[in-house]
C-alpha cells in the first residue's frame, strides 16, 4: 500500500501499542509529540548531534534519522525508560559526581551512546570513550568531563581493572 | 525543520520495489541516514518513500569466483565486524571506522552510501580503489556495472529511476593485495575534508595496479593517475608534485582549494607507507 497515513504496533519502553503516523513523522517526534516521551531531544534534525538517540531492537540510533512508519514490529526504548530500569543508575551518578552535564541537553543521547559502548565489557581507552562518543555534541562540558565519569564506571564494573 | 507529506510502501520483494518506482518520484529507503536529513531539511521531496528494508537477500556477505560480494542491505556496523571484509576486503574494513558515527553506522547501509555517491563519501572511494561493480536489479532484469562507469558526477550515478543497487562485488585481496586509507575530517566520522583510498599488487620489489582515489575534492571521487604512475616507480616526493595535474580542488565550507591540495599531499605520503607495508596490523590475513 502506498499511503501516505500507516497503523503501526511497536512496542515503546516495555508497553505494546498501536498508532496511526503520519509517514513524514520521525521517530523522535513521535515519541515526543505522540507518546510526550520528552527525553529523547531534538537538536539538529539531520543526524549531526545525536540528541535525539533512541535504542530500537537493541541498537542506538538518530530518532531524527528514522521514521516512525518504519519502526512497525520493533521495540523502542528511550532514556525514561533505561533510567527507570537502573540499567544506567552508576552512569547517571557518575555524570552528576564529576559535573558531566551542564544544561543536560545532550545527557539522555550521551548516557545511551556511553551505555553502548560499556556494554561491549572491559575498560576502554580514553581515546576509544572519545571515539565511540564523537557523534554526540555537547557544548558545555568540554568533554573532559564526560569522559571521567564513562571511564570510571567501566572502571568499577570491571571491578578496578586498568584501561585496555 | 520537518519533511514534506510523502507516501510510504514497504516492498515486499526486490521486483515489487521495482514494480513501486515506477511511480512518479518515488525513491528508496534503505538505511536513511542521508535521505531522512534531505527530506527533514526539504532539500529533496519524494511522492513516494520504497522502504527494501527486510528484503531477504540483501543483506548478506559471501565470496564466489575470487569476489567479495556485499549486499547493499548490509548495515555498516556488520561490515565493520565483519571477519570476511576485513580477510578479503581489508581496504573497506579500515574505512569503515570513518563514516559516520556509530549510531549512524548502526542503521546506514553500504548499498545506500554507493547509490548516493556523495562525493566526499568513503565508501565510493573504495570501492573504485577496488575495481569494484555493482549488481544493478531494474525492470530488465539484473546488470554489472564497473566502479570505473558507475560513478558519473556530482550524486550521479548509473542508476536509473527504476533500478535497485543489489551488491558490490570486489576482487578478493590476496597475500599480493596492499591496500591504503587515510583522510582528513574536522572530527572521526564527518564527512571527509580531504580523503585517499589506495590499492595495489606487490610484484617482487614494485607496486603495480596501483589505484590511488581522492574523495572530498571534486564533485566524484577520481583517481590521480599521475601520481599513480609516480608511486610505481617509487618515487613518493615524485607522486605528490603529480598531484597538482591530478587534483583540482574547488573550496568549500570546510577548508579552502590551497588547503586540500595540501592535505591532499600529506595523505599521500601516509598511504604510500602503508602501501609498502607487507601487512596491516589486526586487519589483513
Amino acid at each position: 500500500m502506498s499511503e501516505r497515513f500507516h497503523d503501526i504496533c511497536l512496542v515503546v519502553n516495555g508497553e505494546e501499542l498501536r498508532e496511526r503516523v503520519d509517514a513524514r513523522t520521525t521517530l523522535v517526534d513521535f515519541l515526543r509529540e505522540t507518546l510526550s516521551l520528552t527525553g529523547s531531544h531534538v537538536g539538529c534534525e539531520h543526524g549531526i548531534c545525536g540528541a535525539c538517540s533512541v535504542r530500537v531492537d537493541g541498537a542506538v540510533v538518530r530518532g531524527c534519522l528514522m521514521l516512525a512508519v518504519q519502526c512497525d514490529g520493533t521495540r523502542v526504548e528511550t532514556i525514561e525508560w533505561i533510567a527507570e530500569t537502573d540499567e544506567i543508575l552508576d552512569l547517571q551518578r557518575a555524570f552528576i559526581e564529576r559535573n558531566a552535564l551542564q544544561c543536560g541537553y545532550c545527557t539522555p543521547g550521551m548516557l545511551l551512546s556511553a551505555q553502548e559502548l560499556l556494554k561491549k565489557g572491559g575498560v576502554p581507552s580514553r581515546a576509544t570513550i572519545r571515539i565511540h562518543l564523537s557523534g554526540n555534541y555537547c557544548r558545555c562540558t568540554g568533554y573532559q568531563a564526560i569522559v571521567d565519569a564513562v571511564e570510571a564506571v567501566a572502571r568499577e564494573r570491571s571491578g578496578g581493572r586498568a584501561s585496555e | 525543520m520537518k519533511p514534506a507529506p510523502f507516501a510510504y510502501a514497504k516492498a515486499r520483494s526486490l521486483d515489487h520495489a521495482i514494480d513501486l518506482l515506477a511511480q512518479d518520484e518515488a525513491r528508496i529507503l534503505a538505511g536513511g541516514q542521508s535521505l531522512i536529513a534531505t527530506l527533514n531539511m526539504r532539500l529533496s521531496r519524494p511522492a513516494l518513500l520504497v522502504d527494501i528494508n527486510g528484503l531477504d537477500g540483501l543483506d548478506e556477505i559471501s565470496r564466489e569466483n575470487g569476489r567479495l560480494k556485499i549486499g547493499a542491505l548490509v548495515r555498516h556496523v556488520k561490515a565493520e565486524g565483519s571477519t570476511e571484509i576485513a580477510r578479503f576486503a581489508p581496504l573497506i574494513a579500515l574505512a569503515m571506522p570513518h563514516i559516520g558515527h556509530p549510531a549512524i553506522r548502526n542503521r546506514g547501509t553500504v548499498g545506500g552510501s554507493i547509490a548516493f555517491a556523495d562525493p566526499a563519501a568513503e565508501l565510493p572511494a573504495c570501492l573504485l580503489a577496488l575495481a569494484g561493480e555493482v549488481e544493478i536489479a531494474g525492470p530488465q532484469g539484473r546488470r554489472i556495472v564497473h566502479a570505473d562507469h558507475f560513478f558519473k558526477g556530482l550524486f550521479e550515478t548509473a542508476l536509473a529511476p527504476h533500478d535497485v543497487l543489489a551488491s558490490i562485488r570486489v576482487p578478493a585481496a590476496t597475500a599480493a593485495t596492499r591496500v591504503g586509507f587515510a583522510e582528513f575530517a574536522r572530527r572521526l566520522g564527518d564527512y571527509a575534508m580531504v580523503g585517499l583510498a589506495a590499492c595495489a599488487r606487490v610484484e617482487g620489489d614494485t607496486l603495480a595496479d596501483i589505484r590511488l582515489v581522492y574523495f572530498g575534492v571534486g564533485s566524484v571521487a577520481a583517481r590521480a593517475r599521475n601520481a599513480e604512475r609516480s608511486l610505481a616507480g617509487g618515487d613518493v616526493e615524485g607522486a605528490v608534485a603529480a598531484l597538482t595535474a591530478d587534483l583540482h580542488p574547488s573550496e568549500d565550507l570546510q577548508a579552502s582549494a590551497a588547503v586540500k591540495a595540501h592535505l591532499a599531499g600529506v595523505l599521500l605520503r601516509r598511504v604510500a607507507k602503508q602501501l609498502a607495508s607487507p601487512r596491516i596490523e589486526g586487519i589483513a590475513p
